[in-house]
Formats: structure tokens, C-alpha cells, sequence
């Protein structure tokens, strides 16, 4: 369980970058996909060439800006449609990643690495306090992200995602708000990938794959309990998103789902969180942003509120 | 202020759809012009500020903006001059945007953009002077997201955004076409104020006769990609809507489309 919220907590970084493209933005990119391994790709391979792993992690995020711009160019410069530019990006970053590897994996057990401190104290997995650092960094960048949005290139970049033509019309180069945006994604995907890598020991090449919709269902799931109204609940929501997405995959395999099935999980529950909130009588179950505000009628229907993934495992 | 020399824009050309919709145009505002456009459907008046705007390219003539070429500039960098209003209440503004982040979009038209903070409070403090002269309570409301505004809102506000940093061009495009009268009127007289407020070099399409007499200091009706008819600021005086009807009828084979309104 420790496990699961620690994982939860890296990946609410990946979930952040997501948020970026997908709901500020409103561009679906796949290039999460590739990024996500090339940051870890990166960040493995400069740490057993004896690199210091702060700059390696730093490089990794650097990676996978490089990816989004290369989407970003794709997409405004090419013209080409915002999805395939994601998904040509992604497949050539498949050999890419293979390329910066020189190989299936790189194992990095007994290198030195961010989390070679923690693990030396004993924090990670046994004890709260490894979840505490990560929150606390992951927290250090949802700030960083609130803080950007509410700049005045923040804003016309939401703009772009919200009113392309307006913003336009005020001045603002979107190709460059688009590319822009890409890239400060895919970096904190990157990076996320150098965490994830750092964590569990290795690079692989095929660990970024379904990570987008590992995306989705943060960002939506975080976002359907926690709304989405103002920023800073907005990407709050998303790392929440990230945690309760690895908790419910966590009982899943409790439960003794087979573990090739997570991916047909994770689907299941971005399905379920995308139709559910339009269905009937569940249109009537108020989130907690309902509740706070005093607008639902009563507590009773909290915990449906908190169950509301729970379809998707059945249909798992 | 605004010299259009020869613009000339064709559509789809050399296929079966080619469309001429500016011919040779020629077109002059001065400092402070406030000139009223009104034609049939496919007149091309709509194309003239697309052209002015950037939005669509010419293929001949030459566009001045305060003694600046900028045929050759993209529409993101024309916005630095140009500012506009669209028919359609939701195109002027980011509906999930605040009316104060709306507002600090609209502030820096044209300038860079930096990591400086989006609302300030010295910024917000001139948004509610700005706000208050509309006279819809919107000065209260600084926090509330456009997309809950009523369509006359919207425009009003959009008006505001294109007006209030005084862009050397005003384009207004048919701005009140899309609401219902009594939200019209108020638009119109906010227009109006705006403008004159502003001192506004302003360029404003209409399908409302009664509109483009009364507002502005010139009037120009254009058929088939041309000025076919000018009033100068003492004809314009005297013009009546059966008088211009009278012009409109000189033209061969132009008819208004079914959206004009005489009254």
C-alpha cells in the first residue's frame, strides 16, 4: 500500500505534464508515451556512465522537452494533426530510447541514485516518510505549474487551449504557446520517467507504454472527485488522480487480478470516468467540490462519490 | 492611418469555385475616421477586414497601418494595430478564463508576453474603471468565468478588450448581428462611446442600415469586391435609409441579403 501511494506520488508528476496538454491545452499527445522512457532512458544511462544523478534526472526532463518540441514543430510548423504528430514522435522515440539504452534495459541497482539516500535511511516502502518526500516534491511542482498558469504567458496559454482564434487576435503567437506547452509537458514527463527508473531499479524500453491513458485516468479520476474549477484544485486533483489510480490498480491486484490484465484496467477506468459522470442517476452524485460548496443536499452521498471507480473493477 | 492600395484577394483560383472578393480595392482612414460598411452578401466586406486583420492573405495591393507595410505580417503580429470585434459573442473571448484574466489578455495586445503576474492588483484596479463605464455590473463580477456571461455580455466585454488598449485600427465585424435587439442597441451605444472615447480609427461592417447611418463619420457600401458608393461626413449627415436603398438600387443585379434591416 506504502508502495503504491510512493509510485502514485512519482507518477502525479507524469499526471501534472499530462494536465498541461490535455486539459489546458486540450491537445491529446501521445508523445507521453516515448518521453516518459526516454527521460528514464536518459537518466539511467548518464547514471552508469558515473554521472551525478541530479544531473541525470535533470537531463532526463530535458529529454523529454526535446520530445514535445519535436511533437510541437510536427503539429504547427508541419500541420500535421495533433494526434499522429504525438504518435510519430512517440514510435520514433521507441528506437531512439533503444538507441540511448543500447539495449532492452539498464539496470541501475547498484548505482547511486536520488533514492539511494532514502533507501539507505529506510524510508522508502516500510514507513510514511518516503511518501512524505515525494509528496513534498511533487506538491514543490504542482506549485510551479499553478504559479506558471497564472503568469501572463500562462494565461495566453490557456487562451490557446480555450480560444485559439481570441488569443490570436490579441497578439499571441499560438505555435508558440503550443510548442511551448508541449515541451514543459513532455519535460515533466521526462522526468517523471527518470524518477520511476530511479525507483524501481531500471530502465526499460517498454515501460512508457499505455502511460498516456495512465495519464487520462489520473487527470480525470483526480478531477471527477476533486473538480476542476480553479487551478489550483485542478492540478491538486491530478495528483490525487495519480495516487488513486495506483491504489485501485494496488487492490486490484489484491484481489488477484492477473497483473497482465492492469492495462485492460486502466482503460476500463478511463472509459468508466469519461461515461459515468453522463449516465443517469450518477449525474446526481455530487463530488466533493459539491459538497464543500453546500450545493448537494446531503453527506449520504459521499461515499458513493468515493466508489465511483468501483464499476470499473467489476468490468475488469 | 489605414491605406489600402489595390488590395485585390481571390478565392479557389483557377477552379471551378474561384470567387473574386476584393477587386483592386482602395480604401483611406485617417486619424480618428469612423467608417460604416454595408453591402449584399459576398461583397466582400467581411474578406476587406480578414485582409486588414491578417487572417487571409492578398494576392495584390498593399495594406498600411500607421505608415507600416504590413501585408507580409502574420495575423499574431498585425494584432499589435489591430483590434476586433467578431460577429459571434463567444469568438472574443476564452470562455474558461476569468473576466480579469480576459482582461489582462487583452491588456497586453501585441506586447510579450513573461512570467509576470497575469492579474495584478494595480491591473485590476483599471479593469473595474474600464468595467464600470459599460454599465452591466461586470465590475463586481471580476472573478467569474466569461463563459457564464449572456451573449450581450460577452460582446460588450469584447468590445472593451479590443477597444481599451487604443489599437490604431478598430475592426468591428457585424458585432451585433448575433443578438437580439435590446442587447443590440446597448452594443451599439457602447460602440459608439468606446470609440469616441478612444478616438478610434474604426472600421465597421453592418447588415443594419439604420446602424450605419447613425454611427460614424463615413459610409462606404460594397458590391462585388469594390466600393461602389462613399459618403463623406457632410453626405452622410443627410443620408436617410430609403436614400441609400436608392444608391443600393443603382447597383446591377445587388440585392441586400435577407438579414438587412431597414429600420
Amino acid at each position: 500500500m506504502i508502495g503504491a501511494v510512493e509510485l502514485g506520488l512519482l507518477y502525479g508528476v507524469m499526471a501534472l505534464g499530462v494536465y498541461l496538454t490535455f486539459r489546458v491545452l486540450r491537445f491529446p499527445d501521445l508523445t507521453v508515451d516515448g518521453s516518459f522512457t526516454t527521460g528514464a532512458a536518459v537518466a539511467a544511462s548518464m547514471i552508469v556512465a558515473g554521472q551525478s544523478p541530479v544531473l541525470a534526472t535533470l537531463a532526463g526532463a530535458g529529454a523529454g522537452l526535446v520530445a514535445g518540441v519535436v511533437t510541437g514543430l510536427l503539429h504547427t510548423k508541419g500541420h500535421i494533426d495533433g494526434l499522429l504528430a504525438g504518435i510519430l514522435t512517440m514510435i520514433a522515440l521507441w528506437s531512439v530510447n533503444l538507441r540511448i539504452m543500447g539495449g532492452a534495459n539498464v539496470p541501475l541497482l547498484r548505482e547511486d541514485t536520488l533514492m539511494t539516500p532514502l533507501r539507505d535511511a529506510d524510508l522508502l516502502g516500510g514507513t510514511w516518510l518516503g511518501a512524505l518526500a515525494f509528496l513534498g516534491g511533487v506538491l514543490v511542482l504542482k506549485l510551479l505549474v499553478d504559479w506558471f498558469l497564472a503568469t501572463d504567458l500562462g494565461l495566453a496559454i490557456q487562451a490557446t487551449g480555450n480560444n485559439k482564434q481570441m488569443i490570436k487576435s490579441l497578439g499571441v503567437d499560438t505555435d508558440f504557446t503550443t510548442i511551448l506547452t508541449l515541451a514543459l509537458s513532455n519535460g515533466l514527463v521526462g522526468l517523471c520517467g527518470a524518477l520511476v527508473a530511479q525507483y524501481q531499479g531500471f530502465a526499460d524500453i517498454s515501460m512508457g507504454i499505455g502511460l498516456i491513458l495512465v495519464g487520462l485516468a489520473s487527470v480525470i479520476l483526480g478531477q471527477a472527485v476533486l473538480g476542476q474549477r480553479v487551478i489550483f484544485m485542478a492540478s491538486l486533483a491530478v495528483v490525487l488522480g495519480a495516487v488513486l489510480y495506483r491504489i485501485i490498480i494496488y487492490v486490484a491486484l489484491q484481489v488477484g487480478l492477473n497483473p497482465n490484465d492492469m492495462k485492460a484496467v486502466t482503460a476500463a477506468l478511463v472509459v468508466a470516468a469519461l461515461l459515468l459522470p453522463r449516465w443517469g442517476p450518477l449525474k446526481r452524485v455530487p463530488s466533493w467540490r459539491d459538497l464543500r460548496g453546500g450545493r448537494a443536499n446531503g453527506r449520504a452521498a459521499a461515499p458513493v462519490a468515493e466508489d465511483a471507480p468501483a464499476p470499473a473493477q467489476k468490468e475488469a | 492611418m489605414l491605406t489600402i492600395d489595390g488590395v485585390g484577394k481571390t478565392f479557389f483560383p483557377g477552379s471551378v469555385n474561384e470567387r473574386r472578393a476584393l477587386t483592386d480595392l482602395d480604401l483611406r482612414l485617417d486619424e480618428g475616421d469612423f467608417v460604416t460598411v454595408i453591402g449584399s452578401n459576398g461583397a466582400g466586406k467581411s474578406t476587406l477586414l480578414n485582409a486588414i486583420a491578417g487572417r487571409i492573405g492578398v494576392d495584390t495591393g498593399r495594406i498600411d497601418i500607421d505608415g507600416t507595410t504590413v501585408n507580409r505580417l502574420p495575423e499574431h503580429r498585425r494584432a499589435r494595430y489591430v483590434g476586433r470585434v467578431f460577429q459571434d459573442p463567444m469568438a472574443g473571448t476564452a470562455p474558461d478564463l476569468t473576466i480579469e484574466q480576459n482582461l489582462s489578455l487583452a491588456l497586453l495586445r501585441g506586447e510579450r508576453r513573461g512570467l509576470g503576474r497575469g492579474v495584478t492588483k494595480k491591473r485590476r484596479e483599471r479593469f473595474v474603471e474600464e468595467l464600470r463605464s459599460l454599465e452591466l455590473g461586470l465590475e463586481d463580477r471580476l472573478k467569474a468565468k466569461v463563459g457564464l456571461l449572456s451573449g450581450g455580455q460577452r460582446q460588450a466585454l469584447s468590445l472593451l478588450m479590443a477597444g481599451f488598449t487604443r489599437p490604431r485600427i478598430l475592426l468591428l465585424d457585424e458585432h451585433t448581428a448575433a443578438l437580439d435587439p435590446q442587447r443590440a442597441a446597448l452594443v451599439t451605444s457602447l460602440t459608439g462611446s468606446i470609440v469616441a472615447q478612444g478616438g478610434l480609427t474604426t472600421l465597421m461592417v453592418t447588415h443594419n442600415m439604420q446602424q450605419a447611418i447613425a454611427l460614424g463619420n463615413r459610409l462606404i457600401m460594397m458590391h462585388e469586391g469594390r466600393i461602389v458608393f462613399e459618403a463623406d461626413d457632410a453626405a452622410k449627415r443627410k443620408l436617410t435609409v430609403e436614400a441609400l436603398m436608392a444608391e443600393f438600387g443603382k447597383v446591377k443585379g445587388a440585392s441586400f441579403d435577407d438579414r438587412a434591416m431597414l429600420g
